[in-house]
């Protein structure tokens, strides 16, 4: 339990101590905020979708999750290349122990850009519409364990950074746009439909938004299930892979 | 015996890079390991360490073997290896602290012990201070202290002098002098600087391309080879040749990038 809380202790330290990580990460959002959602809003309308803003300010949210927290599980390989990580490896401590207590200190920083993104985006003009913002933080958080176990266990295979550039093009970019998070997942050709439904990042999206101003494409209880239920096999995945660096 | 390492080996791939060793050390014992460049000293202590699986052989540390029982194994040393492993992100009580509650120390037995052995270390006035801007010296300074909180058995130094300058290597090894003579530490060290290994260790072992080819007191290994230094002792065993790491490394370099580990 206290390596746990140490651990985690130290991923929420280091983030808070380096604002210009905390703005440098907001760059993107803000970015999307203005462009697609001022830029599209009349677009938009006029198809007879209602308020841009309003609907894409949750896939931004989800975003930024996504992004912070895979950014958070990757830095093992920082610990790597750095030697930190042989400092928890010679402990008596169990490898499981240290990888939960770094993957919840990911998922709350991550959250908490979340939450700095949700009110940013009130600035825009955003609102939520729904009085589930306790849930939508926790279903916030839960996705979050999801995506920094998922940049833990790539963390625990890559020796370095240069793999970096990779995974976010090939995994984490893609999660992205083909999500939902920017437009509605009606009516999507027969291939794109596929593989949206096939990504986890969608059920995520859904359920913000949902919880956020209400209507969405999937049920509430389908979106926690599946996000919750590929939380557990990626915390699970990530585990076994990083109990299994070498030194 | 405080450590007994009988015929282990360690093989990478098809390499053998430790080949059979077997050696003793006592309890309280300033122990040194004196070699060349990939001679095997750090493949070593990482089997002894519970970092890397032995290829074969046995080993006890303080009576557990690192892999039966690697969290005894683990309570039992503490370690500086040859390459730094604090956060520098973080000061330098915070690298304590994180040290002690994952060796499940409490709050009102760590506090005193980490003000106390950063005193002798001499970083007391920078308890606050974040790690990257510390010099080489006293990063080593704070990694020993770390090693030391949770009151092990052994400290292993692999290199720990490795860049420092002579009055930062003469303060690290009084300090360790003294926590061995204070606190009956085993100390099992590993330096290229044979002055150092004279001056400090009471039995030295000479290995070399993962075999030991001597294990004595300075004096027993100059006597034997008849030598009136221990560098000549050193030379004459190991012999004049530059290690033909190169060759092998690029070899593994190349096998590296086809594989991308490194
Ligand atoms: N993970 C590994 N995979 C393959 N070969 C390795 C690995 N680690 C070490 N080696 C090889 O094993 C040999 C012994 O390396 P080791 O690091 O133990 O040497 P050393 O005595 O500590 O040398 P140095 O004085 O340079 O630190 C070297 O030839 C090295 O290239
Ligand atoms: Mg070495």
């Amino acid at each position: 339990m206290q390596t746990i809380y140490i651990l985690w202790q130290r991923q929420v330290k280091k983030y808070l101590r380096s604002p210009s990580r905390i703005v440098g990460t907001l760059g993107q959002p803000l970015f999307f905020l203005l462009a697609l959602g001022y830029g599209f809003g009349s677009i938009f309308k006029q198809a007879g979708q209602g308020n841009y803003l309003q609907f894409l300010s949750p896939g931004v949210v989800a975003m930024s999750v996504l992004f912070t927290a895979v950014f958070g599980g990757i830095e093992v390989i920082w610990d790597k290349q750095f030697g930190f990580l042989k400092e928890t490896m010679v402990a008596p401590v169990s490898r499981i122990n240290t990888m939960i207590g770094r993957t919840l200190g990911g998922a709350t920083v991550a959250s908490i850009q979340g939450v700095i993104v949700v009110i940013i985006s009130m600035f825009f003009g955003f609102r939520p519409e729904t009085h589930y913002l306790l849930l939508a933080l926790l279903f916030m958080f839960i996705g979050a364990l999801l995506f920094t176990a998922l940049g833990t266990g790539i963390a625990s295979v890559l020796d370095d950074m240069q793999g970096f550039p990779i995974v976010m093009q090939f995994i984490v970019t893609p999660m992205f746009f083909l999500s939902g998070s920017m437009f509605p997942i009606e009516g999507l050709p027969k291939i794109l439909g596929y593989i949206v439904h096939a990504n986890p990042m969608t059920y995520y999206v859904d359920g913000i938004r949902g919880l956020l101003i209400g209507g969405n494409h999937f049920s509430l209880g389908l979106d926690f299930a599946i996000v919750t239920i590929i939380a557990l096999a990626f915390l699970g995945i990530g585990s076994y892979l990083f109990s299994k660096i070498k030194a | 015996m405080i450590i007994e390492v009988k015929n282990l080996s360690k093989k990478f791939g098809d390499r053998e890079v430790v080949k059979h060793i077997s050696f003793n050390v006592e309890r309280g014992e300033i122990f040194a390991f004196l070699g060349p460049n990939g001679a095997g000293k750090t493949t070593t202590i990482k089997m002894l360490t519970t970092l890397l699986p032995k290829t074969d052989g046995e080993i006890k540390l303080n009576n557990f073997d690192p892999e039966d029982n690697p969290d005894e194994v683990r309570k039992s040393f503490g370690i500086v290896f040859q390459d730094p492993s604090l956060d520098t992100d973080l000061t330098t009580y915070e690298n304590m602290e994180i040290h002690a509650v994952l060796y499940g120390m409490k709050k009102e037995v760590y506090r005193p012990r980490i003000e106390e052995l950063l005193k002798l270390v001499e970083l007391h006035d920078r308890r606050g201070d974040y790690v990257k801007n510390f010099s080489g010296g006293m990063k080593r300074r704070l990694e020993i202290a770390r090693g030391l909180l949770h009151h092990p058995k052994v400290l292993f130094l692999d290199e720990p002098t490795l860049g420092l300058d002579p009055q930062t290597r003469n303060l690290l090894w009084n300090y360790i002098r003294d926590l061995n003579q204070k606190e009956n530490i085993t100390v099992f060290l590993t330096t290229h600087y044979m002055n150092e290994a004279e001056k400090m260790a009471n039995r030295i072992a000479i290995i070399d391309h993962g075999v030991i080819v001597d294990i004595g007191t300075s004096e027993e290994l100059m006597s034997r080879t008849g030598t009136d230094s221990l560098e000549a002792a050193f030379l004459k065993l190991t012999g004049h040749a530059v290690r033909e790491e190169e060759g092998e490394n690029e070899f593994r370099n190349m096998a590296k990038m086809w594989t991308g580990k490194r």
